[in-house]
């Protein structure tokens, strides 16, 4: 569109258009903050599609990132192998779904599976515990952090097996009002 | 089935095979464009679409040969063509929004602002849609300023015409300006494109406030569906675990205090269930709260009064004439609003400690007390300006005599009474110029926004950037902390400057009719004062302590702007429908109503029969039943909503208690099978053939669950960690160390 980047070929701008809810410019950008993270080791030229990845503890220093408390769980979810080392294609998708334009019923997906810390499809006690002592930074006391995940699965819990599947977690989080950050 | 096409030449497809291949092509096409939305790896997303693409150009040829291979073709590329547009345009419109980068700055440190883009587009298309009309008006064809007596100064008043002091008050040059109404002229067509003047007038009036009307209803239409409607009672923990946290926190302060708010919320809620509520003293409660409510009143009620005193009295000087009072007296009504806008909500947050109401509840109070504040002086002042109104209207009737006799003694006795004379050529300042109403209520709300606008910096620079300033430079020598304790950086109040956006609007559409030029202004006002506040929030505020908002949607401050566009087109609309123009000023000088111009155009520019359909059509007999037949309808539809939520509710709970027996009955079937088989293993089944399904297998894998089939929401494996298993879905199997839970556990 008259401007000469080239960073990336024009087929693979259109193809992550196509594939994340990104405009070309924010996708460029975005291509910009992967760089800083890591000057030396992202190339500037993407048009081969070089394999690098840049490590958690990298990514995590981004500000968006650092104050969330579920930053870790957030970065593992969205790598390839789980540990949370990013690639670019990687990078540009956890934004994409974390964007104000990605839809309700896509963010449920990803939230799930960043809330299911030992990553068993399912939400249990235990991953429920985790989620509440890094929201209130370990501020409650045992009885009450078991008090809060006792009732949140007995709000949420359809079929009784005593802990969230994705149908009961879809289920609870679509009316909730605030569901969208 | 791809090799199986592809195999055959194009040309010998039969019309069912060329069926399917449209399909499957359709299919791949719905698939690239909903790509976005699936929840895959990114290195599957692009494997996908390039694969997808490659089928969809091998085969649209294919598909295109035939009878109507051009048409088609042609389609394909109009598509292809729209797409690209449409991306394009994304891309332009995502370079478009203004203060982009200023703005998330400002939200990872504040609760976000986004949804006042919305009024923002309604802010900005007014004033393009009115200064069109103006640019109009002047380029094309208006006659320029001297040509005539409404667009000159008088006489009388040329000499101090360009004194600030009389141009700050909107008097001078700046009255006969196209800044109000009693500039434009009411000539029906001008200029050789015939365009008509008082009717585009009067129609770019009526639309802008329509246009308003829609947008509002939109954004609150589409804040609604989002809602999704529903009790909002029933997933209080789980909704406060999972939905609290603010992604778009980016700075330590700001994490550091809605950590705070998250414990502070789980520990109220954790209270609350704990215990039930003993309500002792519930009567002591409901006495102070009544007792704040009278004290609400009554300040109201003051200020109500106060208004009209002082309005009563800047009438009394304008008769006394202006010059021979101080500078506030001459300001004393807009001062005084300005003032009791600022103190009163002050006054009622004082009020409202004798509340003891939750938080949330206290704010929408707090709020609502506001808007009535407001509404209640914005309204006292229209009521002052009708007196005033009529005060010129009195006036005009006087000087409508005095020009008859002021025409003959130009003449001055050289003519009889019936012989004609060619007229006498007079200066347009010379002319005695009838006191137009329009414009004096166009000026009067003018100077209103200003000195709102006034008020509004002069607070913001006092009491944001005075206030850090003393704070952080007296702290070294005063005896108490000033940062921690009293007066301390002060907060920045999301909901107090909303409101203010919101009334500043109100004040704006009431006026707008008058002084078009009004909506231009504003937005000049408000580029400042994001510039203004920009700043101050930066370098002088510090968030909220508390971080919630008055609403679990932006839908409360939507219905608020609605109420205020409501209310504050009601004036206007009743001045056009009541009250007579002006004779000699303005685009509908000379009539009887203004919407007579509308009667006008339709007789003379419409074919007659139109004349006579409009007005059957707006005949009382016909209005009144419609009317009766919509409230009725808004009243079934009202009773039917309710139905539906009543019925959604009832749905939900079977679901739970449908899916608990389901669930039971699986469980059951499953622990018969496993006997089943446990038996059967040793007489039949060999280990690894299956014709004992499901239990078997499921002894040998790691975790059991309870096998609702699988739908079609379930959630992607995690990436890499796929192990394929022979199960339908996606059920996998984590670490073997999960052993199997026998099903005498379950409940």
């Amino acid at each position: 569109m008259g401007n000469k980047q080239t960073i990336f070929t024009d087929e693979q701008l259109d193809a992550y258009q196509d594939c994340t809810f990104f405009t070309r410019k924010e996708i460029l950008r975005l291509h910009g903050r992967y760089h800083e993270l890591a000057p030396h080791l992202v190339p500037m030229d993407y048009t081969n599609e070089p394999d690098v990845t840049i490590p958690l503890a990298l990514i995590v220093s981004m500000p968006e990132l650092n104050e969330n408390p579920f930053r870790n769980r957030i970065v593992e979810s969205f790598s390839e192998d789980g540990a949370g080392n990013l690639s670019f294609n990687d990078f540009v998708d956890m934004f994409s779904v974390l964007s104000e334009t990605a839809p309700r019923e896509l963010k449920a997906i990803y939230a799930f599976k960043i809330y299911d810390f030992n990553v068993d499809n399912f939400l249990c006690k235990e991953d429920l515990e985790k989620t509440l002592n890094k929201l209130t930074r370990e501020e409650l006391s045992p009885e009450e952090v078991t008090l809060v995940c006792e009732k949140a699965i007995e709000e949420a819990d359809l079929d009784g097996d005593s802990k969230l599947s994705f149908a009961d977690f879809e289920n609870m989080i679509t009316r909730a009002p605030d569901f969208l950050r | 089935e791809e090799e199986k096409v592809g195999e055959e030449k194009p040309e010998v497809l039969s019309p069912e095979e060329l069926e399917k291949l449209k399909e499957e092509v359709d299919e791949r096409k719905k698939l690239i464009s909903t790509l976005r939305g699936k929840p895959w790896p990114m290195r599957k997303k692009l494997l996908t679409l390039r694969e997808s693409h490659e089928f969809v150009e091998k085969y649209e040829g294919a598909l295109g040969k035939g009878k109507s291979r051009k048409l088609y073709a042609y389609k394909v590329m109009m598509l292809k063509k729209w797409m690209k547009f449409q991306r394009d345009f994304e891309n332009f419109k995502t370079a478009c929004v203004p203060w982009e980068m200023k703005i998330k700055e400002i939200e990872s440190k504040y609760v976000s602002y986004l949804f006042l883009l919305y009024p923002c587009t309604v802010l900005l298309v007014l004033p393009g849609c009115l200064l069109f009309f103006n640019l109009a008006e002047k380029a094309l064809m208006g006659r320029p300023y001297g040509s005539m007596p409404r667009k000159t100064v008088p006489r009388a008043d040329e000499a101090n015409a360009m004194d600030f002091a009389v141009l700050w008050d909107f008097g001078g040059y700046a009255q006969y300006s196209v800044l109000f109404y009693g500039y434009y002229n009411s000539q029906r067509a001008i200029g050789w494109l015939k365009f008509r003047m008082p009717l585009s007038y009067f129609l770019v009036g009526v639309g802008t406030v329509a246009y308003s009307y829609m947008v509002v209803i939109r954004t609150m239409a589409r804040n609604a569906n989002e809602d999704g409607g529903g009790d909002n009672n029933s997933f209080n923990f789980s909704w406060k675990m999972f939905t609290s946290w603010d992604y778009l926190i980016g700075n330590p302060e700001t994490a550091d205090n809605k950590f705070a708010s998250i414990t502070t919320s789980f520990k109220e809620a954790i209270l609350e269930e704990q215990e039930s509520r003993k309500d002792d003293n519930i009567h002591l409660t409901r006495f102070l709260r009544v007792l704040a409510n009278f004290l609400v009143l009554c300040c109201l009620a003051g200020s109500g009064y106060l208004i009209y005193f002082v309005v009563r009295r800047s009438q009394k000087f304008a008769l006394e004439g202006l010059e021979s009072h101080s500078w506030w007296e001459r300001n004393e009504v807009n001062m005084v609003m300005s003032l009791l806008g600022m103190f009163c909500p002050m006054l009622f947050d004082v009020i409202s400690a004798l509340e003891n109401y939750h938080p949330r509840i206290a704010l929408q109070w707090q709020l609502g007390r506001i808007f009535a504040l407001f509404l209640g002086n914005l309204y006292t002042f229209i009521i002052a300006l009708m007196d005033e109104i009529n005060l010129k209207r009195e006036e005009e009737e006087v000087l409508k005599l005095n020009m008859t006799i002021w025409e003959a003694s130009l003449y001055n006795g050289t003519l009889g009474a019936n012989s004609t004379a060619p007229p006498i050529t007079v200066h347009p300042a010379d002319i005695p110029r009838g006191p137009c109403w329009e414009t004096m209520v166009g000026q009067e709300f003018v100077r209103l926004i200003v000195s709102d606008t006034m008020t509004t910096y002069i607070t913001l620079l006092i009491g944001d950037f005075l206030r850090a300033v003393l704070v952080r430079f007296l702290n070294y020598c005063w005896c108490w902390d000033l940062e921690a304790g009293f007066p301390s950086y002060s907060e920045f109040d999301v909901s107090g400057n909303v409101l203010g956006l919101i009334f500043n609007q109100g004040m704006i559409w009431m006026g707008a009719f008058y002084a078009p030029c009004l909506p231009a202004l504003n937005v000049l006002r408000l580029h400042v004062s994001m510039y203004l506040q920009c700043w101050a929030v930066m370098c002088c505020n510090v968030p909220q302590e508390r971080v919630f908002k008055a609403s679990g949607s932006n839908n409360f401050y939507m219905a608020m702007l609605l109420v205020i566009l409501f209310l504050s087109t009601l004036p206007a609309i009743y001045t056009i429908v009541t009250i007579p123009p002006s004779f000699d000023c303005g685009p509908f000088s000379g009539k009887s109503r203004m919407f007579d111009v509308i009667q006008e155009t339709l007789e003379s520019d419409f074919p007659a029969w139109f004349g006579k359909v409009f007005s059957y059509a707006s005949n009382p007999g016909l209005v009144l039943p419609f009317l009766l037949l919509m409230v009725l309808a808004i009243y079934y539809l009202q009773s039917t909503s309710k139905s539906y939520k009543q019925a959604n509710l009832e749905l939900k709970k079977k679901l739970q208690t449908v899916s608990r027996t389901i669930n039971k009955v699986l469980t059951l079937i499953q622990y018969l099978l496993y006997s089943l088989c446990g038996t059967c293993t040793d007489i039949v089944c060999p280990p690894e053939s299956t014709p004992c399904k499901g239990g078997e297998h499921r002894a040998h894998q790691g975790k059991s669950d309870h096998q609702i089939p699988p739908s079609a929401t379930s959630p992607p494996a995690p990436r890499g960690h796929r192990i394929p298993g022979p199960l339908p879905g996606n059920q996998w199997q984590p670490a073997p160390s999960v052993q199997r839970v026998p099903n005498s556990q379950r409940h």
